[in-house]
């Protein structure tokens, strides 16, 4: 294995209108690691999926995202309300997010779902009460 | 289709655009975000009525080159700014949705929604 690169964010849990500056910083940088168009967007999505929800979810967590020489690795980490069912918040579809998420365009219950799809690793710990670590990996 | 033609089909105004003779490929019309964010296309158009930020990141996101909001809905300075900043042109027409969405397909801007994986 050769060196490898590591990127830390803090995401804001107060403020809807920035979620997603985490995912844009990692989109340009990517970019000027010279790493294909195809695997940044797998990976602008995927962490901008999860950045949303620990937005609208958990009230905002870190983003810690690492490049080496077999893909990009995306650890999204909160301490929020947790998930209880884990394998039903996978379904698409299933959302408990409010109207007021719902009239700014999120909770459609499908950003687990994406993120499961655009990555070819996903991984989801949770505890109730505890919070939350979405661990997603893209291989190059 | 050219950005330009999407623009004078639409009888949209551009609010923003440095390049509007790149061809778009195919086009998608929603107001929920992970719904577009479900589909792969390339070099696509977006066509929403939802006004806010995170329209424009997640056409970034998608690597989408054009944002049309429909039914009159004028994005804020901020997000042009945003979208100028990510190489997006902006254009706002007062037609609805359906309308807007029918003239375009109609004109040879197909769909090509592909799920991903
Ligand atoms: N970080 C999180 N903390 C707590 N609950 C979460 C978290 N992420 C997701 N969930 C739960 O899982 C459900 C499904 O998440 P998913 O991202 O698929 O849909 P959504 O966020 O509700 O809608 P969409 O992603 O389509 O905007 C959420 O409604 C929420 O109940
Ligand atoms: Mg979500």
């Amino acid at each position: 294995m050769g060196e490898s690169l590591a990127f830390h964010y803090e995401v804001d849990g107060g403020d809807f209108t920035s979620a997603g500056q985490a995912s844009v910083k990692i989109k340009k940088n990517l970019r000027q690691l010279g790493v294909d168009a195809e695997t940044i967007r797998r990976v602008s999505i995927a962490m901008y999926e999860g950045e949303i929800n620990m937005v609208i979810h958990a009230n905002g967590g870190n983003a810690d995202v690492i490049v080496d020489d077999t893909g990009v690795t995306i650890i999204l980490a909160d301490k929020g309300p947790g998930i209880a069912d884990t394998e039903k918040a996978m379904e698409e579809g299933y959302s408990t997010a409010p109207d007021n998420v719902r009239s700014l365009g999120f909770g459609a219950g499908m950003g687990l779902p994406n993120m499961k799809r655009y990555t070819d690793d996903m991984k989801i710990e949770s505890v109730l009460g505890e919070g939350t670590t979405i661990t997603m990996k893209v291989n190059f | 289709m050219t950005i330009r033609e999407i623009g004078d089909l639409l009888d949209a105004r551009v609010l923003c655009g440095k390049d509007l003779d790149v061809d778009v490929k195919s086009a998608c019309g929603s107001d929920m975000m992970s719904d577009v964010l479900a589909f792969v296309k390339h070099r696509a158009a977006l066509l929403t009525g939802l006004v806010n930020p995170q329209v424009i990141r997640t056409a970034e996101m998608m690597d989408m080159l054009c944002v049309v909001f429909v039914r009159d809905k004028t994005p804020t300075i901020d997000m042009i700014e945003l979208a100028e900043e990510s190489g997006i042109a902006v254009l706002a027409t007062s037609k609805r949705m359906y309308e807007a969405c029918g003239i375009l397909y109609a004109n040879g801007l197909k769909g090509n929604g592909e799920l991903h994986g």
